[in-house]
């Protein structure tokens, strides 16, 4: 790994789906992501806020290679994944996720021992005794204990399901962990103890962390950078410290201004009635 | 006399000769057209507080109360179908998740029909074409664009802040004196959140509806209650007026639940944390109930279960210890 070459690039990307006529509505395209660039260090944070229906999570799925986008350009090390399958057979070992709701991504049959231990088995890690000590090793760094290893996920609190999530995404010691909004299920005092755990594992593994959430506080703890996107556009990007001190896109403020805060005036201050559909202008009959 | 009085109200799980108390010794009051809100972590006991007001506590859960009445009349001695009448009537609920709560083979047409069939008054129950009329200006008054038009949407048509204000414009079907809004805008985005909040405070003052809103969203209560009550595994452990409570939180368990809020951590590398989490129904420990978990615990704290205490006129807290 090059110093100072970006992990994950993105070059204009772009994915459209086909929306097919229902009711009074025409057949269209919906431009779920529409032209996004944006560059990931090693071992970096870059939080990505928006509502819903702005593209985020496709973002997500461009990112972990679980679609192919539309138009633009991916890179990983500087290598375009979208030419090579061999290249993207390798990398994907490589990037991990984790989702939002742990109570649904965990498979309720198996233990928190076979869900840790079944990525290194899928990619033919180590024997079994090596994928017992490394499911182990990895509760233990997550701050659940050895007993926990036998237990099936109904019988985790939330708060610990996601920590096994977390424990899950990086048994293969990836180097991306896209994270869609991994705490927003969660308590307040919960949701701190995961954010803890998620930026000291990133110390321990180095790890980048693509920090997918809705919630801006929650992102000025943890980013390093961060993009607000709006109908499959980036609206604002820029490091945390400057876009928190000084938000230029009146989107942007429109977030912070809608944002409950403890100590401030109660009045709520309100964007427009509801985000336009991804129909709605833009879109272009078939 | 307050809207609402609630004194020492239990609910029981497991066998009467153990009870496993969701809800141990709860008082609350609340007053005509009055923003109460409850904030606590999950299993705290909040969400079944509400139930057991509204009446909606299944067996085998068991509720008993030393009081409970809600505007002048004693819940516990109504007959079950007068109590049912008023849940839904008088006294309205909305939950977490909207899309869940209405019936997705039913346009939002038909389930404000049978809301207002319910418990509307009688001029809006004469016939189809004035229940309509009436289902058309409760949707108009939750902000709904181009109402008459929405009648006809099915839930998974709406989006998710359009199907929380169609629930809300159900529940004010009956022109309720209590709202009881259990997480009413968890699940929607902050956006979305913001208009919501907005229109429960503007229905308070155009109604003098009172609201109980139930949230673990510190901030979201901060802004939009006029008092609340912290509840820990079962417990209330500090009430107050807002935003006192919050500025001086006299209680360690809110002022925990305070620190561990993001925006009190700006510029600390790790957010404090409450180590931990909620004791489950059948593991509470004997003295006082956060003990294993707070940060002043002392030994008196493990043997003696501390009782609620007013501190000062508009506060009080269950602890041996406030913080001053």
């Amino acid at each position: 790994m090059t110093p100072n070459l970006p992990l994950l690039e993105a070059h204009d990307l772009a994915k459209h789906y086909r929306a097919p006529g229902a009711g009074f509505r025409a057949r269209g395209v919906v431009r779920a992501l529409d032209g996004v660039s944006f560059s990931l260090c090693a071992g970096r944070t870059l939080a990505v806020v928006g509502e819903s229906g702005c593209g985020k999570s496709t973002l997500a799925r461009q990112v972990t290679m679980v679609e192919t986008p539309t138009a633009g350009k991916l890179c990983i090390d500087g290598r375009d994944v979208g030419a090579d399958a061999a290249y993207r057979a390798q990398l994907r070992p490589q990037i991990q996720m984790v989702f939002q709701n742990p109570f649904a991504s965990l498979n309720p049959r198996r233990t928190a021992g076979q869900l840790l231990e079944e990525p290194l088995a899928i990619q033919r890690r180590g024997n079994r005794t090596e994928r017992r000590d490394a499911a182990f090793a990895m509760l233990a760094r997550v701050g659940l204990r050895p007993e926990h290893y036998g237990r099936y996920p109904h019988m985790f609190s939330g708060g610990q399901r996601q920590r096994i999530a977390i424990a899950r995404a990086l048994m293969l010691r990836p180097r991306l962990v896209v994270a869609d909004e991994p705490v927003s299920a969660l308590d307040v005092s919960i949701q701190a103890q995961v954010l803890n755990l998620l930026m000291d594992l990133q110390q321990a593994f180095g790890v980048a962390y693509l920090f997918i959430a809705h919630n801006l506080s929650v992102v000025r703890h943890i980013a390093d950078d961060v993009l607000v996107m709006y109908r499959g556009r980036i609206v604002e990007q820029g490091t945390k410290h400057d876009l928190f001190a000084h938000p230029q896109h009146p989107y942007t403020q429109a977030l912070f201004a809608s944002t409950p805060r403890l100590h401030a005036d109660r009045v709520l201050h309100q964007v427009r009635a509801a985000a336009p559909s991804s129909f709605a202008p833009r879109s272009s009959p078939l | 006399m307050a809207l609402v009085e609630i004194r020492d109200l239990h609910v029981d799980f497991g066998a009467p000769s153990r009870p496993l108390p969701a809800v141990d010794g709860v008082d609350l009051d609340i007053e005509a057209g009055e923003i109460v809100g409850i904030v606590g972590e999950s299993g705290s006991g909040k969400s079944m507080t509400a139930l057991a007001l509204m009446g909606l506590v299944d067996a085998p859960g068991r509720v008993r109360a030393a009081h409970l009445a809600f505007a002048g009349r004693d819940l516990r001695s109504l007959a079950p179908r007068a109590r049912a009448r008023l849940a839904g009537g008088e006294m309205a609920m909305i939950f977490q998740d909207p899309q869940a709560s209405l019936d997705p083979c039913y346009t939002v047409g038909y389930q404000l029909d049978e809301a207002i069939r319910l418990h509307g008054i009688a001029a809006e129950r004469v016939n189809r074409a004035t229940r309509r009329e009436r289902a058309v200006a409760l949707l108009a008054e939750v902000e709904i664009a181009d109402p008459a038009a929405r009648l006809h949407a099915y839930p998974h048509q709406l989006s998710g802040g359009m199907a929380q204000r169609v629930m809300i414009a159900g529940a004010i079907a009956g022109r309720p004196t209590l709202l009881i809004a259990d997480e009413p805008t968890t699940a929607l985005d902050v956006t979305v959140q913001a208009q919501v909040l907005a229109l429960l405070a503007r229905l308070r003052r155009e109604h003098a509806m009172a609201i109980l809103l139930i949230t673990h969203d510190l901030p979201v209560v901060a802004q939009t209650a006029d008092r609340v009550l912290v509840m820990y595994a079962g417990q209330v452990m500090e009430t107050g007026r807002v935003p006192a409570i919050f500025e001086s939180p006299r209680h360690p368990y809110t002022r925990a639940l305070l620190d561990a809020i993001p925006e009190h951590n700006v510029d600390r590398a790790r957010l404090r944390t409450i180590p931990g989490v909620v004791p489950g129904i059948a593991d509470r420990p004997a003295g006082c109930l956060l003990g294993p978990r707070c940060a002043f615990f002392v030994e008196r704290c493990a043997t003696q279960r501390p009782a609620l205490r007013d501190v000062d006129p508009a506060r009080s807290v269950r602890c041996h210890f406030p913080l001053t």
